[in-house]
């Protein structure tokens, strides 16, 4: 391009002036070349293209039972967070308040914390049966730890002389930890929500995938095995839009909680 | 499958402080899961099928270990985790550099990079099984997929937040740009892209374990389903602690050769 036109300058200059133009073309790209790709190139019982994908959503959600599905999956998912951030704030305010047992189970925690789960997602299947039960479980093993580190670590730096101050003004335990400590755990609590979201996002999805009988996993296991893969982007799509927006709300929350630090 | 290690907020000083005592803790608190778990499996009724005896896990275990018959798996899982790991850290360190070498590239796309590492690519087995079918090459892609996003967002953060004194600094004495990138952006960027790798590692190995686990043929995550299938429990729980003590040792590896990196 020795000599450009004064119009390619025009569209270059504000491609560089606005970075979320020039990201625009890149996903645009990205789907023209994926577009090609299962168009002409791809064998079309591997790969649809997305112009098919979006055409068969419909139909994705005109399979009886799709939207009971995903309404299954969103509910597991729902549970199983609620569950993890009680558990783990409870778990974690118990060992981060006491010195002996912080030193004695925090250890601990991280040991679990940093173990592959997904070794034991066969148990969960005999223990909890193939319903619900065991997906909203192993969502809740994904999703406590991050809790309880954070918690712990946000209790961890709160300092004794609030603690005592508090006290000797005749604060109640209730009024200590809704005054005090609370406020001060906020930020790495929030914190603690995202990881536990992305957390229980993964538990829960691994569980559907490895069996299900009504929930999306059942679903994706028969798009697979009819070679269908219109309907199994379609679905895989849904799911990974709803993740995008589970972790964006949690994030949006997080900013908003931790805002009073920064001011 | 992103899962951010925690980090240890304890300072050294305070742990040193009553250690003996927490260390009875922590002893009391595993003989009292053992000895809980061998009652239950033995006195108070608890069906075997669920819970099998610690003792007899244990033989199993050694029975494993003996015959060696474990091999054959753990060469499946390690080199499909090499090659992942390779794929991803030769791809997302390079890529990462690249898009580094510009502020407006890296605006461009490390919001786009960051948003799909908040998608459980996991959810996309199917479809590498479709395209890969259910053999090493199928885990090897989704490991490799996985990995590269932890590897290249750190690899960009590294590079790109490199103080751009040092770097005009390095130019005006007159450093040519490989000497520029050895001795300046290299060094800086060093460990934080040592970060990204340890993460990619850990989600790699996690996420290898994990296909195998929802559709394989082989491989240590497929040799603990079959059990399952087959009911063989107090073998099952052999190679689940085996396979855990493996993820274990490697993840601690992984992260003392990080910490290795940086003193350095």
């Amino acid at each position: 391009m020795a000599i450009a036109s004064p119009k390619q300058l025009s569209v270059l200059h504000s491609l560089a002036r606005r970075p979320w133009l020039a990201r625009l073309v890149v996903i645009a790209a990205l789907f023209a070349f994926w577009e090609i790709a299962a168009r002409w190139f791809v064998d079309p019982l591997l790969l649809s293209p997305p112009s098919q994908v979006v055409a068969s959503l419909d139909k994705v959600f005109g399979t009886s039972g799709v939207p009971a599905a995903l309404q299954l999956t969103l509910f597991e998912l729902a549970v199983a967070f609620v569950l993890a951030v009680v558990i783990g704030l409870v778990l974690g305010l118990a060992i981060g308040l006491q010195p002996l047992v912080r030193r004695s189970f925090f250890p601990i925690v991280l040991l679990l914390y940093g173990m592959p789960q997904v070794t034991i997602l066969p148990l969960f299947i005999l223990f909890f049966g193939i319903g619900a039960a065991s997906k909203i479980a192993f969502g809740v093993t994904h999703g406590v730890f991050p809790v309880i580190v954070t918690v712990v670590a946000g209790v961890q730096n709160l300092k004794p002389i609030l603690l005592t101050g508090a006290r000797s003004m005749g604060a109640s335990h209730w009024q200590i930890f809704r005054h005090v400590i609370f406020p001060h755990m906020v930020p790495s609590f929030f914190a603690g929500m995202r990881l536990a979201m992305s957390g229980v996002l993964l538990g829960v999805l691994l569980a559907e995938l490895y069996v299900s009988i009504a929930g999306i996993g059942y679903f994706t296991t028969l798009f697979t095995q009819n070679f269908d893969p219109a309907k199994l982007l379609g679905l895989i799509g849904v799911l990974a839009a709803m993740a995008i927006v589970l972790n964006a709300v949690v994030r949006r929350a997080e900013n908003h909680f931790a805002r009073w630090r920064a001011e | 499958m992103a899962r951010p290690t925690a980090e240890r907020p304890i300072s050294r000083k305070q742990g040193r402080v009553g250690r003996p005592l927490s260390r009875l803790v922590q002893a009391g608190f595993l003989v009292a899961v053992v000895l809980i778990w061998y009652l239950a499996a033995t006195r108070w009724g608890v069906n075997r099928l669920l819970l099998p005896n610690p003792v007899a896990v244990y033989d199993n275990l050694l029975d494993i270990l003996r015959s060696g018959e474990f091999i054959g798996d753990l060469e499946t899982t390690l080199g499909e985790l090499a090659a992942a790991f390779a794929i991803s850290a030769i791809g997302g360190v390079t890529l990462g550099y690249l898009i580094s070498r510009s502020r407006y590239w890296i605006e461009v796309f490390e919001p786009l990079l960051a948003a799909i590492y908040s998608i459980p690519i996991i959810l996309f087995l199917p479809l590498f099984v479709l395209f890969f079918g259910l053999g090493p090459a199928s885990k090897i892609a989704l490991g490799a997929t996985i990995s590269f996003f932890p590897i290249i967002i750190n690899t960009i953060a590294g590079f790109g937040h490199v103080d751009r004194l040092f770097v005009r600094a390095a130019r005006s004495m007159g450093a040519s740009d490989y000497r520029l990138f050895r001795h300046v952006l290299l060094p800086a960027a060093f460990p934080v892209i040592l970060t990204g790798l340890r993460m990619g590692f850990t989600t790699a190995l996690l996420s290898i374990i994990g296909s195998e686990t929802l559709a394989s043929l082989a491989g240590l995550g497929h040799r603990i389903v079959h059990l399952s299938e087959a009911m063989e429990m107090a073998r099952m729980f052999a190679y689940i602690v085996f396979v855990i003590a493996i993820a274990v040792t490697l993840n601690a590896v992984v992260s003392r050769l990080e910490a290795r990196g940086k003193r350095d």
